[in-house]
């Protein structure tokens, strides 16, 4: 055991050569992960700014006035963003009422009861369906979806929940619910209107929803489960105080993905949708969203309506921002609730 | 041992080469020009270009990318020539050094789709067009429609109006004639590739609003002949400025376009529709090539040039099969003398 000091004083050498290359090292590669989260912030702020930019004509031209505006007169160059700002909040509201719930069924069944043969091929299903391209959604809707709802569901509607029913005499219903006939009261003959879109756009954020449900569903652990069955609790009672309240802010996250996908959804849309400029209270009427009036009108427009276009991105931009606050906002009172 | 190894590699590289001259030469003579713009001309603009690089191996790459974009594109001189269903202004022409000439010319027609209705059987005039569509007119069993149309009862319903979401130079057109014929509509909604609907829907494209109609009951919308005929979609005929009901033809596009004043027009800025010929359809629409006069690109304006002659020329053949109607003779000459006088090639 006779160490030689010429070797010790080497060896610390090498040792700190070593740990100052491993500093470098570790420099390096956080700048390299600093960089890639500044990428998604610095396109974040560059694309809100390149549009609020673009925008700039429009908001100085038509001030807090255009958010509240229903006029879109390219012929007398007079803009407002309402009609496009409602039909994008409406469509997707109506998405997630369906979308919610079903993902939720779709999660559970495969998490909790399906049997495990069945599992694999029911949730690869499901991401395919997610993959499927947002324009096949749209053609599907347009040329099936759509006549169907107007021959078989839309006359149902009308008649039984609108204000506006082929005989003139109003339901039960309509006479001793508020709002509810101005929701579904309706003379336009045919399928494509905010409620199909939105169906059309529950149908495209299921996948999304349900897959990242159940992803998180799975990671409940058995133990937990397990006590909560060996306690006498049906598969229902399971799935509500243990499984969803385990898995509370990931299903959240999932809810509002989707979401997200439902406001910037553009091409299901402007084709389901009706692309019209008017404002309406029936869920029944043709409306018009922020994306589809994008896509709709951007190739032909100049000077003051290509502004307000951008304009009409930049608003996107706030909706979805908006949203996502109050995504974090019920995350946090959720938080709160737990602790008591 | 080495050198066996290498070997392949070496004549790979020199095959390389050698396919990639052959390539060179073949580009070098062969010229790729670039066009973009309006989607109305589209489908007669890829038939020519493939007959013509049969033809003569130039290549055209036509971007059918919107009117609005075409005249951005060629402003900042990226292609070589810009396609636009509405006419430039003379005085944007002049300030920028761009000379403008029709290539070829369609027809507008609006479709209904009423019970027991055929093609042809329903008439109806300008005035009545732009109520219906302003939404004043709102039952197919309107006395004013019933006027025009002694003979054919038409059942009562609500009339829908299906009408164009998307910019374009078929929606600029058809406003451009309910303009010119109903006073309410031209200081109402104006005329543009887009404009505020008073009432209807929108479909996108030609395909979205030929969609629309057929699946609307008691639906009316305009589309290019093209599509109605391919679609058979019922189509409506209409009562001209000479005060004939004519049915949307080839033949009545080509009486439009003759019996338009382009004597008159500098730069052959005429919006066709409202012709005053006795035969001619209200609503010919044309699409103009938008080009430098003097080029960026002198080689590729040649070949331009060259293209658009054989299209005048030799691609009308091509234009009738797809329902487009070819330039009367007398423009052809009178377009060729623009290009002689204002064009340097």
């Amino acid at each position: 055991m006779s160490a030689q000091p010429g070797t010790i004083a080497s060896s610390a050498i090498i040792q700190e050569q070593r740990s100052r290359r491993d500093a470098l090292d570790e420099r390096l590669f956080r700048w390299l992960l600093m960089g890639c989260a500044l990428l998604v912030l610095a396109s974040l702020l560059g694309a809100a700014g390149a549009t609020l930019w673009g925008g700039r004509e429009a908001f100085a031209k038509f001030g807090w006035h255009f958010l509240v505006s229903t006029a879109w007169d390219p012929g007398n160059d007079v803009y407002g963003a309402l009609v496009p700002v409602y039909g994008t909040i409406a469509t997707s509201l109506i998405a997630l009422l369906i979308a919610v719930p079903v993902s939720f069924g779709i999660a559970l069944y495969l998490s909790e009861v399906a049997p495990p043969w069945l599992r694999t091929p029911v949730s690869s299903a499901i991401e395919l369906l997610a993959g499927i391209p947002s324009i096949i959604y749209g053609m599907w809707g347009l040329f099936i979806f759509a006549p169907f709802f107007a021959d078989h569901i839309k006359p149902w509607l009308t008649n039984n929940l609108g204000d506006k029913p082929d005989d003139g005499k109003l339901s039960w219903v309509v006479q001793h619910v508020p709002f509810i006939g101005k929701l579904f009261g309706s003379d336009y003959p045919f399928g494509a209107s905010i409620l199909v879109a939105g169906i059309v756009l529950a149908i495209m954020i299921i996948p999304f929803i349900s897959s990242v449900m159940r992803e998180v569903f799975q990671t409940v652990p058995t133990r937990l489960k397990e006590s909560a069955y060996a306690l006498g609790s049906s598969t229902w009672e399971v799935s509500w105080d243990i499984v969803l309240p385990y898995t509370r802010s990931a299903v959240i996250g999932g809810i509002f993905l989707g979401l997200g996908r439902a406001l910037g959804e553009t091409m299901a849309v402007t084709f389901v949708l009706g692309n019209a400029m008017t404002l309406s209270a029936s869920l029944l009427d043709p409306g018009t969203s922020i994306a589809a009036t994008i896509a709709n009108q951007f190739s032909e427009a100049s000077g003051l309506q290509k502004s307000s276009l951008m304009a009409l991105a930049f608003l996107l931009f706030v909706v979805t921002f908006i949203v996502l606050l109050i995504a974090r906002l019920m995350l946090r009172q959720l938080k709160l609730k737990e602790g008591r | 041992m080495l050198t066996s190894c290498k070997s392949p590699l070496r004549f790979a590289a020199v095959a390389t080469i050698a396919v990639a001259s052959t390539f060179g030469m073949a580009a070098a003579q062969a010229t790729d020009i670039t066009g973009a713009g309006s989607s109305f001309v589209y489908p007669v603009m890829s038939k020519w270009s493939a007959a013509y690089a049969e033809k003569t191996g130039n290549h055209l790459n036509y971007q059918s990318v919107g009117s609005g974009a075409g005249i951005a594109q060629i402003k900042e001189g990226t292609i070589d020539f810009g396609a636009s269903d509405a006419p430039m202004k003379a005085e944007d022409l002049e300030s920028l050094g761009l000379g403008q000439f029709p290539i070829v010319v369609g027809g507008i027609v609006p479709v209904v789709n009423i019970v027991g209705v055929k093609a042809g059987q329903i008439k109806l005039d300008g005035a009545t067009l732009g109520d219906i569509f302003l939404g004043k007119i709102s039952n197919w069993n309107d006395p004013k429609i019933a006027a025009l149309n002694a003979g054919l009862t038409l059942p009562a319903g609500k009339i829908t109006v299906v009408h164009r979401s998307d910019g374009s130079g078929t929606t600029f057109n058809f406003t451009n004639f309910l303009s010119k014929v109903n006073p309410e509509w031209a200081g109402k909604a104006k005329f543009g590739t887009a404009v505020e609907w008073p009432t209807g829907v929108g479909g996108k494209g030609n395909e979205g609003v030929s969609q629309y109609v057929q699946q609307i009951k008691g639906s009316i919308g305009y589309v290019e002949y093209a599509y109605a005929v391919k679609n058979k979609i019922t189509w409506v005929d209409l009562k001209n400025a000479a005060g004939h009901v004519v049915a949307p033809s080839a033949a009545s596009f080509a009486a439009a376009a003759v019996t338009a004043d382009w004597g008159s027009a500098k730069d052959f800025n005429l919006i066709m529709t409202n012709a005053p010929g006795a035969q001619a359809w209200p609503i010919t629409a044309t699409t103009w090539m938008i080009m430098y006069k003097t080029p960026k690109n002198a080689v590729n304006s040649k070949v331009a040039f060259d293209f658009f002659k054989w299209s005048l020329e030799h691609g009308q053949q091509d234009a009738s099969a797809l329902d487009y109607v070819p330039l009367p003779n007398a423009l052809v000459s009178k377009i060729e003398a623009y290009w002689a006088s204002e064009y340097k090639h």
